[in-house]
C-alpha cells in the first residue's frame, strides 16, 4: 500500500504537522508520550501555565461542531500562552458557502500560526496541510471517517500510564468502527507501539471492508472477544446509527454489545476500561461500569490536555527542518 | 585560574564558605534551597546537607521557561520542578553548577516568582565562566574560569563529581 | 484535396489487414490500397515510414463540457484535443446543461461541432427527461434529429418501471442504450472501491454489487424489451463474468470499459490525490485482471476514453467533495500501447478496441480502411516518448493522475473524411 506521503515530518523526521498515526513511528510516538508525560506532571502542580508558545497564534477551525475536543485544545493552548481563536465554520449540504481553500487563505492573512482543523470529510486535514502557507503547522482534530490521532494519542498515554507498558497487551476495541475515525488511528497505534494483539468486537454492519488488514482480530461476540483481554475501549454509538440501516435497536445493541459488568468478568481481571466520550449510558456501557473501580475514563479527558499540549509544542517547533 | 588546577572539593569549600559568609552577612536563618536540574541539583544536594537544611531540596527544572524554544525546541524528558508550597515571603538560595550567559537564572528566576514573591534570593555557583549575556551575576561562586572560544565546561556526576573541558558543538548554554 | 500516405504499416481488423502498403484518398474517401489509382495524382503525400496507420478512434464516451460547462472545457479545446490523440469521432453523453433531451439541443450541439470544424459528434439522447428518472424523453425525436444512442450517464435510475419502459421504447426505434451500472443506494455517496484502502483512508465506499446488481436487473430486461444494451465502465470481475454469459445466452449486448480502469487499482491511488477520483472507482488489482481477460477474450468489446475534463477547482479539496473524472482523450494511445508492451493485448486487438468495435456497436460507417470507406485515419509511432505537461498537453483539463510523467507512443497525423485535422509538429 502506499505510504502517506510524509507531509507531517520535516527534514529531520520531526513533526511538522500532525495529521495521522499512518506515517509516523514507533520512537516519534514514544516522544509525544514522553512530552505528555512531562506537561502532565506539571499540570499537577499549582502554576499549570507556561510560556512555550507566548506570542503565536492557534486557530480551531471546527467544520463540525465539537464541545469537548475544542475546549481541550483551547485550554491546551492557554496553558502553553498561545493566543487561540476558535471558528465554527457551517457546512451544509444545501449552502456550499466558501470553499476549503478560501477558507484557510483568509485565516492566513490574518497571520496564524496553526490550524487544528476538525472535518466531516476524510483527508480534509491532509489538503488543508498541502495547500497551506509553509509556516503553518496543522493538527487534525478529527477527518470525517479517516483519524483522530490526539484523541488516540490520549488513550495510549493513559494506556502506558495505567499499564506501564505496551508489550503483552491484549486491546479490544468495541463498537462502531466502521464510521469511527478514533478507532482507526488507535488501530494503528497499538500495533505501532507493539502490543501484542488488538481486538475489534462489533456486529458486521459496524465493520469497514477487510479490516482485517488494519491489524485486528475480528469477533462478532464479546463472550470471545473479551477472554484474556487488558483493555477495553468502548466507542461511542450514535443516535444515527440505531433504528437505522445499521442496527435494530438500542435495546439489541446493548444486549449484544454493551459492557455490563458481567461482561467485564470475561476479560482480565485488571483489564482497564476505557471510552473516547462522550458516553451513551445504558447503550455502550452500563453506568456501573463506567462509573466503577476498572473505568479510567475521566483519566482519559485530563490527560487530554497534557497530550495536546504536547503535540501543539512539538509541531509548533517542528518548522524549524522545513526551512 | 588555570583548568587543569581545579579540584572539585576545593570549588565546593569555597563555595559554601561565600554563601555562609552571605548569609550571616543577612541575617539568613530559614532559607529554602532550590538546585537547577541536572547538575545544579547535585551541587545543591551537598550545600543543603552542609547548610542543615531540615526543609527537603527544592528542585527546578527550567525547560518550559527557556527563552530558545524556538531555535532549539522541545526536550521530551522534563523533570518536575518541586518547590514547597509558599515562596511567599522566603529567602531563597539558589544553586546551579555552571553561570554562563545567566539566561537559565533569568529562566529560574522567572520560574520561582511565578509562584510567589520570595524575600530575596541568592545566587551559588560552582564555576562562573566567562560570555555573560543579560546583567546578571552570581554572589557566591567555587571559581571564576575563562574558557577559549568554541570551549565549554560541563559538571559530571552525580558520584563522583567532575569537571570536563569539551569542545562546543552547537551555541547553547 | 487528394492525399496519399505512403509506406505505413496499416493495421484494419475490420477488413483483415495487416500489412505494410500504402492508401490512396479523395473526395472524403478512401479510393485505394496497395497502389494509386489509374491516373491519381496526390496533392500532399504522407511518408508513414515505421509508423502505423490505422482507422480513427472511435470513442464510445467523450465530455466535451459544452453546452453549459465551458469553464472546465470546451467543444473547440477538446475536439482539438481529441484530433490530436486520434479520434475522429466522438459519442457525447447526455449529462451536458441542459441535458441532452430535445432536438433543440442536439442542432445546437451539431452546430458548434461544426463551428469546430469537427463533424464526428454523436450526441447520445437522454433516456428520460432532464436525466430526472420519472418520464421518458422523446426518443424517436431525438434519434432523428441525430442521436446515435440513449443513455442515462452516471445518474443511477431509480425506479425499475422506468427503465423498462425505457428500454422498451428506446427497442422500438432501434436505439441502443448504453448503461453504465451503478445501483443507487448501494452506490449513495461513496467515491472510493470499498475495500481495504477505502477502509484505511475512511472513505466512502462503492461496493462491487452496487455495478453488478445493476448490470443483472437491466439484463434480466433485455429479453423482454428487445433492447440492445451496451454496457458502459464496467469495472468489477463479476460483471466480466456476468457478460460472457448473456453473450453465450445469445442477448444482444456489448460491453465496455475506460481505458484507465485497465491500467490503475485502489492500490496506486496516492492517498487523497483527487485525481485518482473516478466513478466507476478504481478496484482491486483481482477486478483489473479479470477485465484484462475479458477484454483479450472479447468478451469486453470495447475501451472507451470517458474523457472527462475539469476545471482547477472541482479537483480541489478534501476527497470525497471533489469532482470525480480524468482528462483521458491524451492518454489513451500510450496507455494502448502499453498494454501491448505488457503482452496484455496485441496491436491488432488495440486497434480493434479503440476503432473497429466501438463503430459496429454504434452502427457507425467507420473503423475501417477499405475502398469506399469515410477517409478517418489515424497515424501513429510506436515509441516516441513525451512528457505529459502543459507544453504537450491539449485538453483544457489537466485533471489525470499521469501527470508529469513520460509517455510512449505519438499521433503523428490525423485525418477525418480526408481532411488533415491534426499534424505533429516537427
Amino acid at each position: 500500500m502506499l505510504a502517506i506521503e510524509n507531509l507531517q515530518l520535516n527534514t529531520q523526521g520531526k513533526l511538522r504537522h500532525f495529521l495521522s498515526i499512518e506515517g509516523l513511528n514507533k520512537d516519534l510516538l514514544t516522544e509525544i508520550l514522553d512530552t505528555a508525560e512531562s506537561f502532565a506532571g506539571a499540570s499537577e502542580q499549582s502554576i499549570k501555565k507556561f510560556p512555550l508558545l507566548r506570542g503565536k497564534t492557534i486557530v480551531n477551525l471546527f467544520f463540525e461542531n465539537s464541545t469537548r475536543t475544542r475546549a481541550t485544545f483551547e485550554l491546551a493552548a492557554t496553558r502553553l500562552s498561545a493566543d487561540i481563536l476558535s471558528m465554527n465554520i457551517a457546512t451544509s449540504a444545501t449552502s456550499k458557502g466558501e470553499s476549503l481553500l478560501d477558507t484557510i487563505r483568509n485565516m492566513e492573512a490574518m497571520q496564524v500560526d496553526m490550524f487544528v482543523v476538525r472535518h466531516s470529510l476524510s483527508g480534509a486535514a491532509h489538503f488543508i496541510a498541502q495547500h497551506t502557507a509553509p509556516h503553518i503547522n496543522v493538527i487534525n482534530a478529527g477527518d470525517g471517517q479517516h483519524e483522530h490521532p490526539t484523541q488516540a494519542m490520549l488513550d495510549m498515554f493513559t494506556i502506558r500510564r495505567v499499564k506501564k507498558q505496551f508489550a503483552g497487551l491484549r486491546v479490544a476495541i468495541v463498537g462502531d468502527i466502521l464510521h469511527s475515525r478514533v478507532a482507526r488511528s488507535q488501530i494503528l497505534a497499538l500495533n505501532m507501539l507493539g502490543v501484542e494483539e488488538v481486538r475489534v468486537i462489533a456486529p458486521k454492519t459496524l465493520l469497514p471492508a477487510q479490516v482485517e488488514e488494519l491489524g485486528v482480530s475480528v469477533y462478532y461476540d464479546m463472550h470471545v472477544g473479551l477472554k484474556n483481554v487488558d483493555v477495553i475501549i468502548m466507542l461511542r454509538l450514535q443516535k444515527e446509527r440505531m433504528n437505522s440501516t445499521f442496527l435494530p435497536s438500542e435495546n439489541e445493541y446493548f444486549k449484544c454489545f454493551g459492557l455490563t459488568d458481567e461482561k467485564l468478568k470475561i476479560a482480565n481481571r485488571d483489564a482497564v476500561v476505557m471510552h473516547p466520550g462522550p458516553i451513551n449510558r445504558g447503550v455502550e456501557i452500563a453506568s456501573s461500569v463506567a462509573d466503577g473501580p476498572q473505568s479510567v475514563i475521566l483519566q482519559q479527558v485530563s490527560n487530554g490536555i497534557a497530550v495536546r499540549m504536547a503535540v501543539l509544542s512539538m509541531t509548533m517547533n517542528g518548522n524549524r527542518g522545513a526551512e | 585560574m588555570a583548568i587543569e588546577h581545579i579540584e572539585i572539593p576545593v570549588l565546593l569549600n569555597q563555595l559554601e564558605s561565600s554563601l555562609i559568609e552571605l548569609t550571616e552577612q543577612r541575617q539568613i536563618t530559614d532559607p529554602i534551597v532550590i538546585g537547577i536540574h541536572t547538575g545544579g541539583v547535585w551541587v545543591a544536594e551537598k550545600i543543603h546537607n552542609w547548610l542543615n537544611i531540615k526543609e527537603p531540596l527544592a528542585l527546578l527544572d527550567i525547560s518550559f521557561y527557556r527563552d530558545d524554544f524556538s531555535q532549539i525546541g522541545m526536550h521530551p524528558k522534563v523533570k518536575q520542578s518541586t518547590l514547597p508550597f509558599t515562596i511567599e515571603g522566603r529567602d531563597i538560595i539558589l544553586i546551579d553548577d555552571v553561570f554562563y550567559t545567566g539566561r537559565t537564572i533569568r529562566a529560574a528566576l522567572n520560574e520561582i516568582f511565578e509562584f510567589g514573591r520570595p524575600n530575596q534570593v541568592i545566587l551559588g555557583v560552582l564555576i562562573e565562566r566567562n560570555g555573560r549575556e543579560v546583567p546578571i551575576r552570581p554572589d557566591c561562586v567555587g571559581a571564576q574560569v575563562s574558557l577559549a572560544e568554541g570551549q565549554r565546561i560541563k559538571l559530571t556526576g552525580p558520584e563522583p563529581l567532575d569537571l570536563m573541558i569539551e569542545r562546543r558543538r552547537h551555541a547553547r548554554d | 484535396m487528394r492525399i496519399e500516405i505512403v509506406n505505413g504499416h496499416i493495421i484494419d481488423p475490420q477488413n483483415g489487414f495487416d500489412q505494410q502498403g500504402s492508401l490512396y484518398i479523395a473526395e472524403g474517401k478512401i479510393i485505394g490500397m496497395m497502389h494509386a489509382p489509374e491516373g491519381f495524382a496526390a496533392d500532399t503525400s504522407i511518408n508513414a515510414q515505421g509508423r502505423i496507420v490505422c482507422p480513427g478512434f472511435v470513442d464510445l464516451s467523450a465530455r466535451l463540457r459544452e453546452p453549459g460547462q465551458s469553464h472546465k472545457a470546451t467543444m473547440k479545446s477538446e475536439t482539438k484535443a481529441a484530433a490530436s490523440a486520434g479520434f475522429t469521432s466522438l459519442c457525447i453523453p447526455p449529462d451536458t446543461s441542459p441535458v441532452i433531451d430535445s432536438p433543440a439541443i442536439v442542432e445546437l450541439i451539431e452546430d458548434k461541432a461544426e463551428k469546430c470544424d469537427y463533424p464526428h459528434i454523436y450526441p447520445i439522447a437522454a433516456l428520460t427527461q432532464k436525466l430526472a428518472g420519472t418520464e421518458l424523453s422523446s426518443m424517436h425525436a431525438l434519434k432523428k434529429a441525430g442521436c446515435i444512442a440513449v443513455s442515462h450517464g452516471h445518474h443511477a435510475l431509480q425506479d425499475l418501471l422506468i427503465l423498462r419502459r425505457a428500454m422498451e421504447y428506446a427497442a422500438s426505434y432501434d436505439l441502443l442504450l448504453i448503461y453504465c451500472p451503478q445501483e443507487a443506494a448501494l452506490s449513495n455517496k461513496g467515491c472510493a472501491h470499498e475495500g481495504a484502502m477505502a477502509s484505511r483512508y475512511g472513505l466512502p465506499g462503492i461496493p462491487a454489487a452496487a455495478e453488478t446488481i445493476a448490470l443483472v436487473q437491466c439484463m434480466e430486461l433485455i429479453e423482454q424489451t428487445g433492447c440492445r444494451v451496451h454496457f458502459q465502465g464496467l469495472s468489477c470481475a463479476r460483471s466480466v463474468d456476468l457478460i460472457a454469459k448473456a453473450k453465450i445466452a445469445g442477448l444482444p449486448v456489448s460491453a465496455g470499459v475506460a481505458m484507465h480502469q485497465l491500467h490503475l487499482t485502489d492500490q496506486d491511488m496516492r492517498p487523497y490525490d483527487s485525481h485518482y477520483h473516478v466513478i466507476p472507482p478504481l478496484r482491486s488489482q483481482q477486478d483489473k485482471d479479470a477485465l484484462l481477460v475479458g477484454i483479450q477474450n472479447n468478451i469486453i468489446d470495447s475501451i472507451c476514453s470517458d474523457h472527462q475534463p475539469h476545471d482547477v477547482d472541482a479537483k480541489l479539496g478534501a476527497f470525497p467533495e471533489t469532482e470525480p473524472g480524468i482528462s483521458a482523450l491524451e492518454t489513451v494511445l500510450p496507455l494502448m500501447l502499453r498494454l501491448v508492451e505488457q503482452k496484455n493485448l496485441s496491436l491488432t486487438q488495440g486497434i480493434e478496441k479503440l476503432s473497429t468495435e466501438p463503430a459496429r456497436i454504434l452502427g457507425l460507417n467507420a473503423g475501417g480502411l477499405a475502398v469506399n470507406n469515410v477517409a478517418d485515419v489515424c497515424i501513429f509511432n510506436t515509441n516516441e516518448s513525451w512528457q505529459i505537461n502543459a507544453k504537450t498537453w491539449q485538453s483544457r483539463g489537466q485533471n489525470t493522475p499521469f501527470w508529469q510523467d513520460t509517455m510512449y507512443g505519438k499521433v503523428t497525423h490525423t485525418l477525418q473524411s480526408g481532411k488533415i485535422i491534426y499534424l505533429a509538429e516537427r
